[in-house]
């Protein structure tokens, strides 16, 4: 046995790019799952995660704003890039996870291997949407008059992401990737008791070419800090699902104030391994059309 | 000089006496003066005290606009904005002045007739100050003639920094001449420019012995503009300057102050510095533009308890 003292390591917010921790200065405990399949594992201490306030909640959404501008007009081909080299970062850090994530959800180190696996895998399919899910869901429209008529989505904006609390890797990767894939921007609500692997994730997005603010990812209580949320006005979207029936109620009736696009637990949440189509993808997107004349004006056939 | 206060009558009699007094005035402590500025930065300032602040700052605002691209539309637009600052809540106060370039005066006298806000107009070749004094002097009048309530000036710095001290107080107290009883004067010194802390207090002594009305941090066209310690200096320069010869003189941070919690830290500055006495848009006023939307915002949040965002302001 070494002697050599362990090097701890202290979980901070991701935020506009960078590492604060919390504006209020609290944090709070997160221990191993009471699951856990070894029972001298239930119930440890793993580390301390920042308890995040109101303030740093403000404080994403400014980062996340900020950073849309950037990230919704970078082309669709650049955003997948980008999004792939996170999967590429991911991989190499794929054995932390794997211990994140097993004493986080209480699996055996194979079954948490499977769940990272699957969520590497999910980002990379993400990634390849970017620049596929126009033709999909935008198109030329027949119109009854002499007219082209496109439709294109663009992305809605600053969206609100309370991230699954069970699933605390899969989970996550699965609800983040499809609302940045489609050039939003995030503000994250991690898993309340097990967000280590959250935060992790911020260090990998920090490293691998996303530009700061794109995704923030904040722990501590989830409905202290989705709230503010739900009812900030410069917030342009919500998607509910890790809150429980009760706070998801509670988000939406805030979030109808300035008519945030609200996307409700879905039945599906609860399997992150299923397949999970674009529902996610077209949720935080919004449809722009434009009407153009055909070029033939009138009877003497005049054209542009 | 029928300007200068009696008690400093003697100092501005040469070029020689104004130099012996101003580098006579104690030398400033910087670690001193910024530890004070960021300790009087951490006041913690809420609720009802907080919403008082946000009113008293917006009504001290200076709303400026000073563009090549200025039109009188954008000008009528930023006068509008200045009377009725937030449209959804009739109790937001109004700002102090619209401030614009002396062509524009007119325009924003024109818009701003009955609301009682002030015309303000930048002057003697603004922004720089480079041209000769019958010029600045002919600025200063046309600005005067089409309306404006005060004028604000720059120094030459150029003079200033070469030590040619007279010169600066001469077209002070030209450009005074100029305003008569139908203008106040702010005095700009332009303070990322003059290197020193040392400077910055001559620059206010010699303002204020000028005859200014009001002492300006920054043209807001520089780098550095007004920041905390700055507007500290200049702070305890018109304190000292009451103090000795009972004349009270307004303070004017200007440039960089874009938020609701700089501009609370600056009235807390004045609050701890000169008192209560300049905590009025007589004697203290933000120069700014882009403030006034966070102040709103801010506004907001507090009468709704939600955090509000900038599609519920204007785009100036």
């Amino acid at each position: 046995m070494s002697d050599r003292l362990n090097v701890l390591k202290t979980y901070k917010l991701y935020v506009g790019g960078k590492f604060p921790r919390s504006e209020s200065g609290r944090v709070y405990e997160v221990t191993t799952a009471a699951s856990a399949a070894d029972a001298a594992e239930k119930g440890k201490w793993l580390a301390n995660a920042p308890l995040s306030s109101r303030k740093d909640a403000r404080d994403a959404v400014v980062a996340a704003r900020k950073a849309f501008g950037g990230w919704s007009g970078a082309t669709a081909y650049n955003r997948g890039q980008v999004l792939y080299r996170v999967a590429e970062m991911l991989e190499g850090r794929r054995s932390q996870f794997v211990r994140e994530v097993a004493q986080a959800e209480g699996l055996s180190k194979s079954k948490a291997a499977e769940a990272v696996e699957a969520a590497i895998d999910r980002w990379v399919w993400y990634a390849g949407w970017t620049d596929k899910i126009a033709q999909i869901v935008g198109g030329a429209n027949p119109v009854a008059g002499p007219f082209f008529n496109l439709s294109t989505p663009e992305p809605t904006g600053v969206v609100t992401v309370v991230a699954p609390q069970e699933s605390s890797f899969l989970g996550l990767v699965s609800v983040i990737a499809p609302v940045i894939a489609t050039g939003n921007t995030a503000v994250v609500v991690a898993s309340e008791k097990s967000p280590l692997p959250a935060l992790s994730l911020g260090e990998v997005l920090a490293t691998s070419d996303v530009p700061g603010g794109v995704v923030n990812i904040l722990s501590g209580r989830t409905r202290e800090i989705a709230l503010p949320l739900a009812s900030h006005q410069d917030v342009n979207a919500i998607d509910l699902s890790g809150a429980d029936a009760d706070l998801a109620r509670e988000l939406e009736i805030a979030a109808a104030d300035n008519l945030k696009r609200v996307l409700r637990p879905q039945p599906v949440d609860g399997d992150w391994s299923a397949d999970p189509g674009t529902h996610r993808l077209t949720a935080f997107l919004e449809m722009k059309t434009v009407w153009h004349p055909t070029g033939t004006l009138g009877a003497s056939g005049s054209a542009y | 000089m029928p300007t200068t206060a009696p008690a400093f009558a003697d100092v501005t009699a040469s070029d020689g006496a104004l130099r012996r007094f101003l580098h006579g005035l104690p030398g400033v402590d910087t670690v001193g003066l910024e530890a004070r500025a960021a300790s009087l930065g951490t006041r913690s300032v809420k609720t009802t005290s907080k919403a008082y602040a946000i009113d008293l700052a917006i009504s001290m605002i200076d709303l400026t606009t000073l563009e090549g691209a200025d039109t009188p539309g954008k000008v009528r637009a930023l006068c509008a904005k200045g009377a009725n600052p937030d449209p959804t809540d009739r109790t937001t106060p109004r700002v102090a002045a619209i401030c614009v370039y002396p062509d524009m005066a007119e325009t924003a006298k024109e818009a701003l007739a009955g609301t009682g806000i002030k015309v303000a107009s930048v002057a003697t070749a603004f922004p720089a100050g480079r041209a000769a004094l019958p010029v600045k002097l002919a600025d200063v009048r046309d600005a005067v003639a089409a309306g404006a309530d005060e004028i604000d000036m720059v120094i030459d710095r150029g003079a200033f920094l070469s030590g040619h001290y007279l010169k600066v107080y001469e077209e002070i107290v030209a450009v005074k001449a100029e305003c008569g009883d139908e203008a106040r004067l702010k005095v700009i010194f332009e303070t990322g420019e003059l290197s020193t802390y040392d400077n910055i207090r001559r620059a206010s002594w010699l303002g204020m012995l000028a005859g200014a009305d009001f002492i300006k941090t920054s043209t807001g066209k520089v780098g550095v503009n007004a920041t905390p310690p700055n507007t500290l200096l200049m702070l305890e320069a018109v304190r000292d300057f009451k103090a000795q010869t009972g004349i009270q003189i307004g303070v004017k941070p200007a440039g960089g102050i874009r938020t609701t919690k700089d501009a609370i830290k600056f009235l807390v500055l004045v609050n701890e510095t000169v008192g209560e006495d300049w905590l009025t848009n007589e004697w203290f006023r933000f120069g700014a533009s882009s403030l006034l939307n966070d102040l709103l915002m801010q506004r907001q949040k507090l009468s709704t308890g939600r955090y509000s965002g900038p599609d519920y302001v204007t785009v100036d």
